[in-house]
């Protein structure tokens, strides 16, 4: 097992507890995420892994504990330097949130919006286009999402959230509604993305194969503490029943 | 004691639209300005309402000239009739449709629109991406609804006066420049100043009610239909309380001067 230098942790969660009203989502949970790791979350369906990601990025208040990225306390941060730590922090959503009244280059140029004046407008497109290739859609780029499959949604939520280079990105199941080709290649991005620009990754999946391919760790998140922790190869081996129901 | 709670409801929903409209006022002069959002949003009222708008005002042009002509008539008064029905029409009568037209086809665009994105993570997506949705959404909407009624108002003040040309014209024959004089003298900027102000509120409300709907939809799909549905019957009566107000504030001002 790894172990954990807090010199080195991006993201520090400690404690951390959320309910609503009488549904005690997460009771206590903690964990650290290193400096490029890749670690999957794995857990049941409502066990709260959205919500654990979600009180990362600051979209949902914690009733208690501490979450720190890069060091920063999340919750004590103004809305504008939430946003600072935003540009480094990607976010894939579970429901892909393209906005659905632009076509997908203006949905892959919104996060470049800040950086306009930065950027010039062959700049831009030659970003917007190497997002696309990443995912291997470059002939979308002046459709509409709702021309698009799910699957391709997916991908295309996916460059958005990579556009930026992120150092941190939070994959919301990244594979779920994918052909197991394709989701593979998802799988090998992100791992492509890790190795390329040392990013470190939070990934929710259930996909037990993305999770052989991508996971440097597991942590288990079961009734809302961090149950069990390890490589994959040490918890597919664990005696646990709990642990074992998601090797099966 | 479900009164009570409908009460509590209703009490707390206008706590909450007071807070919206403080954080509006709050975030709505600072940069970041949106300009490219607010003019999408400007020609988007504009080329959604303006047909419609502009055939109503045609119509209560028509109607309300024909309808006050037997009473006029009675007194022997009918050559008074484009001064008076001009001055019915542009303090009245047209600020009004504009506004509830819009509410109408405004307000619940707005309310179904925010509340699909905010349903669908739209509006979380926006605020990870560093972009501030209220500012965004929230303060281009407002402002460009406010601006745009009283434009789309003063055009339908236009045609609604055509409209009434055209009855007085068929009812006692009479020429364009004869009834042009005849409405101007009644008609003053002190008629239609108090309507252009007035019409500046009902934008705002629609705006901001719309918006306020849509931007705290709950309950899924389900939610968005809702929003779009309060959105327009919380506008329209916003915009009778406002026009309520504007009446006697118009009255004070009268009697002064
Ligand atoms: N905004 C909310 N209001 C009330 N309850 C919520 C809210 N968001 C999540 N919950 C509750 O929190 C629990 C965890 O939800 P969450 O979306 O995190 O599950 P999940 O682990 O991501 O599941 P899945 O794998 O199906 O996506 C669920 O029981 C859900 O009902
Ligand atoms: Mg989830």
């Amino acid at each position: 097992m790894k172990t954990e230098n807090t010199n080195t942790s991006v993201i520090s969660i400690k404690g951390l507890k959320k309910s609503f009203d009488e549904n005690h989502v997460l009771r206590d949970f903690s964990v650290e995420l290193a400096e490029g790791e890749n670690l999957v979350v794995l857990g049941k369906s409502g066990s709260g892994k959205s919500v654990l990601i979600k009180c990362i990025i600051g979209l949902m208040k914690p009733d208690e504990g501490n979450i720190e990225v890069f060091g920063e306390n999340v919750m004590t941060l103004s809305h504008d330097e939430l946003d600072e730590m935003r540009v480094k922090v990607g976010f894939l959503f579970q429901s892909n949130a393209l906005y659905d009244s632009m076509t997908i280059r203006e949905n892959l140029e919104f996060p470049l919006r800040r950086h306009w004046d930065k950027n010039t407008q062959g700049n831009i497109n030659d970003l917007v286009m190497e997002a696309l290739s990443n995912v291997g859609l470059e002939s979308t780029v002046d459709k509409m999402p709702s021309e698009l499959s799910g699957g391709m949604q997916k991908r295309i939520a996916l460059a958005r959230t990579l556009i930026l280079k992120p150092k941190i990105i939070l994959y919301d199941e990244p594979t779920t509604g994918l052909d197991p080709i394709t989701g593979k290649e998802i799988c090998h991005l992100i791992v492509d993305m890790q190795k390329k620009y040392n990013t470190s990754s939070i990934i929710i999946s259930h996909d037990i194969n993305c999770v052989k391919i991508t996971a440097n760790r597991i942590v288990m998140l079961i009734d809302g503490l961090c149950y069990a922790t390890g490589t994959f190869e040490e918890l597919s081996n664990s005696k646990d029943e709990k642990i074992q129901q998601f090797f099966d | 004691m479900k009164k009570a709670s409908a009460l509590n409801n209703l009490l707390s929903e206008i706590g909450d639209l007071y807070l919206f409209i403080i954080k509006f006022f709050k975030e709505g002069f600072k940069p970041r300005y949106e300009f490219a959002e607010f003019f999408r949003q400007c020609y988007y009222i504009g080329n959604k309402t303006l047909p419609l708008i502009a055939v109503t005002g045609f119509i209560i042009g028509l109607v309300v000239t024909i309808q006050s002509y037997p009473s006029l008539e009675v007194f022997g008064t009918e050559s008074w009739m484009p001064s008076v029905v001009s001055v019915s029409l542009v303090r009245e009568l047209v600020p009004v449709i504009t506004a509830l037209i819009c509410a109408g086809k405004i307000a619940s665009g707005i309310g179904a629109e925010l509340g699909s994105m905010k349903v669908t993570e739209q509006i979380d997506a926006m605020e990870v991406s560093g972009t501030n949705p209220f500012k965004y959404l929230v303060v281009t909407r407002v402002f460009a609804t406010t601006l745009m009624l009283p434009l789309l108002m003063i055009l339908c003040d236009t045609i609604s006066l055509y409209g009434a040309y055209i009855a007085v014209d068929m009812k006692q024959a009479s020429t364009f420049h004869l009834f042009t004089s005849q409405i101007f003298i009644k008609l003053t900027f002190g008629d239609l100043i108090p309507s252009i102000i007035k019409s500046l509120f009902f934008g705002f409300a629609i705006g901001i009610i719309g918006c306020f709907k849509g931007y705290y939809t709950k309950n899924g799909t389900q939610g968005v239909g809702k929003a779009a549905n309060t959105a327009v019957v919380s506008a329209t009566f916003a915009l009778f309380i406002i026009d309520l107000i504007a009446v006697q504030i118009a009255d004070i001002f009268h009697i002064i001067t």
